[in-house]
């Protein structure tokens, strides 16, 4: 699977500068636990190439991305997230349908009987993020989020969820 | 659902044998993990598993390996079975990360309905086998994979799958012991990737019982199985046919085209069929355990060697070979000697 460099406006970071800071501090906290974080985009939404650069931010920063990438539903995101054991699941949105969708992922997670966190990256309005997370959403990650923020937002995501669940 | 404290192996392994999917990747990534937890998720599942079909898969990156198991997965499970794929990806070496992109192309067969399910009127689910796909990393070259593929394989098998599928790809000398430590190895091959001397090279070609040439619908496609019959051919004389009596087939498939996925199936239950009949099937499973064994010990032997040479006796021993008073040679049976002689010394995490 290949990344493309700088293609397009949409690249949502800067990654060659930080991604020696974001590998090098993915070192210090899960060694052998590694994260592994499902990716995916829910629904009719065909901007893929935000999501293909955070995967490789994750891989980079040492987690295991299960890459599920474009056309995906609530319920085959839940399959993968139960099948790998996920500690996380990414969602990218451009198509705003994060009002309706984001929310939908999050109460699939809660009803397939699990408290794994739902991170969204993409395009979401400024006035749209709180209501994402008082929907139960762990974090969302605007343009511009540098690669080792992207990283730092989904550790702190699994780490809140684990404190959650103990 | 919702669980407090953590849930010991034991009751994961009750939930998953029970048919609890959460309770089976949790399960898996102990293993994945290895240590204390992998071992006991190995005893529980040993004592149930023995019975499943191992199918290796493997090829070249490419070659279109996840793309013909994502069809095979839903033609065995429109035929009522319950198949299980462990799909193997390589790890970063720098990073430890992963990007394990298999299951994207197999997303389909997770939609595959079995056919007692199609008559059955609202309550599809519980006739619905939904096959398990799991992806796993190679987390370095440390022999963890060659200890976490056996150990995942044999929980699937005592939980009900059956096949249990392993897609690796065909590099490295773990990937290949692993599939060639199935009971039967596919080979999946592409045109474009060389002519006969190729095939004739020792290697993946050798422990192949059923051979693939995807992509048939391109170009080329009939020289690479000309080039594997030729290859074929000449074992008649040297290698597995006159062996064992065994010629493994050349079946041609096409996603695009959407042919072949069915043969290779056949192609697989009549291996099984002559392992089977022929004796063979126990010699597999015994070639399985042995390298299954000796990956364990090798690990555990790496380690000791590791503590050894991090120890004040080792960094001594390597000072001399430094300011030349021992050759590497000498210094390497002295360290031998010691380890032989001591217990380990640090109980394993």
């Amino acid at each position: 699977m290949t990344v493309g460099e700088t293609e397009g406006a949409d690249t949502e970071t800067t990654a060659a500068a930080d991604r020696e800071t974001a590998a090098e501090s993915a070192l210090t906290p899960t060694q052998d636990a590694r994260l592994r974080i499902v990716l995916a985009k829910l629904g009719l939404d065909g901007h893929d190439r935000g999501l293909k650069v955070v995967a490789r931010i994750l891989r980079d920063a040492g987690m295991e991305v299960i890459y599920l990438g474009l056309r995906q539903t609530t319920e085959s995101i839940v399959t993968a997230a139960e099948q790998e054991d996920a500690d996380a699941i990414g969602l990218s949105m451009h198509n705003a349908g994060h009002l309706t969708l984001a929310p939908a992922m999050v109460s699939a997670v809660a009803a397939a009987g699990m408290n794994t966190p739902v991170v969204v990256g993409g395009i979401v309005p400024e006035e749209d993020v709180q209501t994402l997370l008082d929907a139960g959403v762990a974090t969302v990650l605007g343009p511009g989020a540098s690669a080792a923020e992207v990283a730092q937002a989904v550790r702190d995501a699994v780490i809140a969820a684990e404190a959650d669940a103990s | 659902m919702t669980t407090r404290t953590k849930p010991s192996i034991p009751d994961l392994y009750r939930d998953a044998r029970a048919g609890n999917r959460l309770a089976v990747g949790r399960l898996l990534t102990r293993v994945e993990r290895g240590g204390a937890d992998a071992d006991t998720v190995s005893e529980l599942a040993h004592a149930d598993a023995g019975s499943a079909h191992i199918v290796g898969i493997t090829g070249a990156p490419g070659a279109g390996k996840s793309t013909l198991v994502g069809e095979l997965v839903s033609h065995l499970v429109a035929a009522g079975r319950r198949p299980a794929v462990l799909a193997v990806d390589p790890s970063s070496p720098l990073t430890g990360g992963a990007i394990l992109g298999d299951r994207i192309r197999m997303e389909g067969s997770q939609d595959a309905v079995s056919a007692p399910s199609v008559t059955a009127d609202g309550d599809a689910e519980s006739v619905r086998h939904k096959p398990f796909i799991r992806s796993m990393a190679t987390r370095g070259h440390s022999g963890g994979l060659a200890l976490a593929v056996p150990l995942a394989v044999r929980l699937f098998d005592a939980l009900g799958f059956d096949p249990v599928i392993i897609e690796t790809v065909g590099v490295g000398q773990v990937e290949v012991d692993v599939v060639g430590a199935a009971d039967t190895a596919v080979v999946v091959a592409t045109p474009g990737m060389g002519d006969a001397v190729q095939a004739n090279k020792a290697g993946l070609l050798e422990v192949a019982d059923v051979f693939v040439v995807n992509k048939a619908d391109r170009p080329g496609a009939t020289d690479v199985r000309r080039d594997l019959e030729l290859m074929l051919d000449l074992s008649k004389v040297t290698g597995q046919e006159a062996e064992i009596g065994y010629r493994p087939p050349i079946v041609m498939a096409s996603a695009l085209e959407g042919t072949g996925a069915t043969d290779v199936l056949d192609a697989v239950a009549d291996h099984l069929s002559f392992l089977e009949s022929s004796g063979r099937r126990v010699d597999r499973r015994r070639h399985r355990v042995r390298t299954e064994i000796e990956a364990r010990l090798a690990q555990a032997l790496q380690r000791r060697v590791s503590n050894l040479l991090a120890s004040s006796t080792g960094q001594a021993l390597l000072k001399q070979v430094e300011a030349g008073d021992e050759s590497p040679t000498s210094v390497t049976r002295r360290l031998l000697d010691e380890l032989l002689s001591t217990a380990p010394s640090t109980p394993q995490p």
